[in-house]
């Protein structure tokens, strides 16, 4: 129920963003972020940046993926 | 980073887990996926042809606009007929049947109805028409309603009197406890929604594992995560573990987002809602709370959510809940069809039956 | 020359003449239209024809990579090449809102004018309305078209067989997606153009340069998507499409991402679906790849002979799923 896309924090400005989506770009609030600054990825859902996207979390749920594909293949 | 995020595509890798939930045929297990995105992923994916018969999918009410009352849509469209009304709204509502008419119908007829992306440009429309009102039609669970609460704290800041917001929004927690809680639904274990989890966190899931004994998967909406999701919740169910595993954590926290949720709470109350398909639950809708009442459409414009008739035939109720599938419904490719939806879950692009219309093998 | 259009314009006495002089004849101008007479007397060597009509509403009618006028002339030559026939004759009428301004007129007849021009098409005769303000939305644009078919070419949607690959000559969704960003405030920059361009000699190239090109269609409203339902029902065969080879900008991705859309559903103005014959595939890739307009061609599927008259999409995960047409226009959403 909730489309949500990645998007690099391009500028700050107060309450909201520049952000880049696959190199299209938009205004985006990321008044819902406690910390954010920018080069961070945001998942960005109607128009407002609702998470910081972790970059060593998602390496470490990439292997664990992957991982499965390693052992079938033992 | 995109190149991290684009390896949840990756074919080869997806091909390996395709290959092992091909083969994860066993015991029976009845999954839930609880929200409309991943029911559509599910599809989009072609996972559901790779699904050995042991795994049963079943889709759950995370639809908001599939939940949404007709007469939530009714109320809607009596304040298109208004004067000098705009009506803001997500495109996933224009072609919602009210009683007779869809907010596209009254836009045809001359209504001022105007899609946003965000709930924040509707705030630039309220700024650009001071001599107008303009309503916000506000649907969607968590993942949206803290949104929808930025729109009414910013009005407030920016001074903008003529904005205010129709809510519809709802919560997960009260209806995922029905479900889960109901013998008759047979679900051995939910699929959470990613982007719901990432504003509450794990504590639903968590709690719903230790009470009722369901198991869950905490699941992204990338091709490696729908798929890894159901793998490791199936094997979760077979081997009788009632846990949780967070596999979406580059974006879910365990405590959610604390910002997100305190400015949900700051704009909106829980109160009794009625969901589609469940009737009414108890403190499962959010309501704008007194000290916001001049942005809240249903106080300034004196409405009341009259109720609103099911169409005759209509089986969202079934299948809302999991108990039938669309194909069930006699109404299904018939007289409900995307072009001319009788119910919800047809009109709404992740509802189950668009779902099932749209990607399902019609003969 | 009046800076709006007028109703005076459009009613046949001396304004309309001099709107039709110094406007569409100045930039329209060839031997034929210039005879000034009410149908244009042609001389075409015998043989099979064909001809083609198109009308043209489009929304804002200047869009980011052209506009209503280009998009009108593109259409119909586009149209015309799917039957291998290069375009030789256009027709083109207009009705024009009454407070029109004319400087823009000007400039959609100028690109009508060079569109036609690249394709080595004439526009011979035409037609000009005036209709009071509120009777159109600015300006509304009819093309029709002739051309010859070589008599050794059989290019229908009735002509896939299995076995046949099938190509596109380049990135799906581009026109969609421009449009979108320019008609919707929905706030987001991109450099993503309108793809619309005319097609007639990128298709002249492959038919000479590649055998057996059975099926040839421009993926226009409805997308990708509903032209290949179209000719699965039209054979009687069934497509199977690998999504991994779909080509798609990263813009057009980010932009439907954003939205919920999906780029198979959205229109393209400067792209052709090509169905050859298996032998021929590499060929007719290559000579389109080596064409300014078909630079990002891929081979995206195949025909089967499986039953249903469908279209399936086998996806990054090896499953496969339906590819319906489209049910109803696509809007942004957020579930």
């Amino acid at each position: 129920m909730c489309l949500g896309i990645p998007g690099k924090v391009l500028k700050i400005e107060g309450k909201d963003a520049v952000a880049e989506i696959m190199g299209a770009e938009r205004r985006i609030s990321v008044e819902l972020l406690k910390d954010v600054k920018t080069g961070d990825y945001v998942l960005i859902h109607a128009g407002c940046a609702i998470q910081v996207v972790d970059e060593a979390e998602a390496l470490d749920t990439i292997k664990l993926f992957e991982e499965l594909n390693e052992v079938a293949n033992a | 980073m995109p190149e991290i995020l684009d390896r949840f595509k990756d074919p080869a890798v997806a091909r390996m887990l395709a290959e092992k939930l091909r083969k994860l045929d066993g015991e029976t297990v009845s999954i839930m996926e609880v929200c409309g995105t991943h029911t559509m992923a599910i599809f989009r994916y072609g996972i559901r042809s790779l699904l050995p018969e042991s795994i049963r999918l079943v889709s759950g009410p995370g639809c908001p606009v599939c939940v949404t009352p007709v007469s939530f849509i009714d109320a809607a469209l009596q304040l298109c007929r208004s004067k000098d009304v705009i009506i803001t709204t997500f495109g996933d509502l224009m072609k919602v049947p009210g009683t007779g008419s869809t907010l596209t119908d009254e836009k045809r007829n001359g209504a001022d109805v105007r899609i946003v992306y965000s709930p924040l440009d509707a705030l630039d429309i309220a700024a650009g028409e001071p001599a107008k009102k303009v309503v916000f039609l506000s649907v969607g669970f968590e993942t949206t309603a803290p949104v929808c609460a930025l729109a009414v704290l910013r009005a407030k800041e920016l001074g903008l009197h003529n904005f205010c917001l129709l809510s519809a929004n709802k919560t997960m927690p009260q209806a995922m406890k029905v479900i889960a809680g109901d013998e008759k639904s047979n679900i051995d274990g939910f699929l959470y929604p990613g982007h719901v989890c990432a504003i509450i966190g794990t504590s639903l899931a968590e709690e719903i594992a230790r009470e009722y004994g369901v198991p869950g998967v905490v699941t992204g909406f990338e091709p490696l995560d729908v798929l890894h999701g159901i793998i490791s919740l199936t094997e979760l169910i077979r081997r009788k573990e009632n846990t949780v595993l967070n596999e979406y954590k580059r974006v879910v926290r365990e405590e959610g987002n604390p910002t997100a949720l305190n400015r949900l709470y700051e704009v909106f109350e829980p109160c009794d809602a009625v969901w589609r398909g469940f009737g009414a639950i108890p403190a499962s809708g959010l309501a704008v709370r007194a000290k916001y009442s001049e942005f809240d459409a249903w106080k300034v414009f004196g409405l009341h959510e009259e109720a609103g008739r099911e169409p005759e035939g209509c089986m969202c109720p079934m299948v809302l809940t999991g108990r039938v599938t669309p194909d069930k419904c006699r109404l299904f490719g018939k007289q409900c069809t995307p072009e001319s939806p009788v119910g919800a879950c047809m009109v709404s692009s992740e509802g189950t039956c668009a779902a099932y219309y749209r990607y399902g093998d019609r003969k | 020359m009046n800076e709006f259009i007028t109703l005076a314009h459009g009613s046949g006495g001396k304004p309309m003449h001099e709107l039709v002089g110094s406007l569409f004849k100045k930039y329209l101008a060839n031997d034929l239209l210039l005879e000034g007479d009410d149908s244009a007397r042609l001389t075409v060597q015998s043989g099979r024809l064909a001809f083609s009509t198109d009308s043209y509403v489009i929304s804002p009618i200047f869009f980011r990579g052209g506009n209503i006028g280009k998009l009108s002339v593109c259409g119909t030559v586009n149209d015309l090449s799917t039957s291998g026939a290069a375009p030789l004759y256009l027709s083109c009428g207009f009705i024009i809102e009454e407070g029109f301004r004319v400087s823009e007129l000007e400039e959609i007849v100028a690109s009508m004018a060079a569109t036609a021009a690249e394709c080595g098409a004439k526009v011979v005769t035409g037609d000009t309305k005036v209709v009071p303000k509120g009777a159109a939305d600015k300006l509304f644009i009819n093309t029709s078209g002739i051309g010859i078919i070589p008599s050794d070419i059989e290019i229908s949607g009735k002509n896939a067989r299995p076995g046949d690959k099938v190509i596109i000559s380049g990135t799906l969704g581009d026109h969609g997606c421009a449009v979108l960003l320019d008609r919707e405030k929905l706030g987001i920059k991109s450099d993503i153009q309108s793809d619309c361009a005319p097609l007639s000699g990128m298709v002249r190239q492959l038919i000479d340069g590649a055998g057996s090109v059975h099926v040839l269609r421009d993926p226009t409203r409805g997308g990708l998507a509903t032209t290949l339902n179209e000719i699965a029902q039209q054979s009687g065969v069934t497509i199977r499409l690998n999504e991994a080879a779909l080509p798609v900008r990263l813009d057009t991705q980010g932009i439907c991402g954003m939205l919920g859309l999906d780029p198979l559903y959205l229109a393209n103005e400067g792209k052709m679906v090509c169905i050859v014959g298996k032998e021929s595939a590499d060929s007719a890739l290559s000579i389109l790849r080596n064409h300014k307009y078909g630079r990002d061609a891929e081979i995206i599927g195949e025909i089967t002979d499986l039953p249903g008259n469908k279209v399936y999409l086998e996806t990054i995960t090896g499953g496969s799923r339906i590819l319906d047409m489209l049910q109803i226009d696509q809007l942004p959403r957020i579930c």
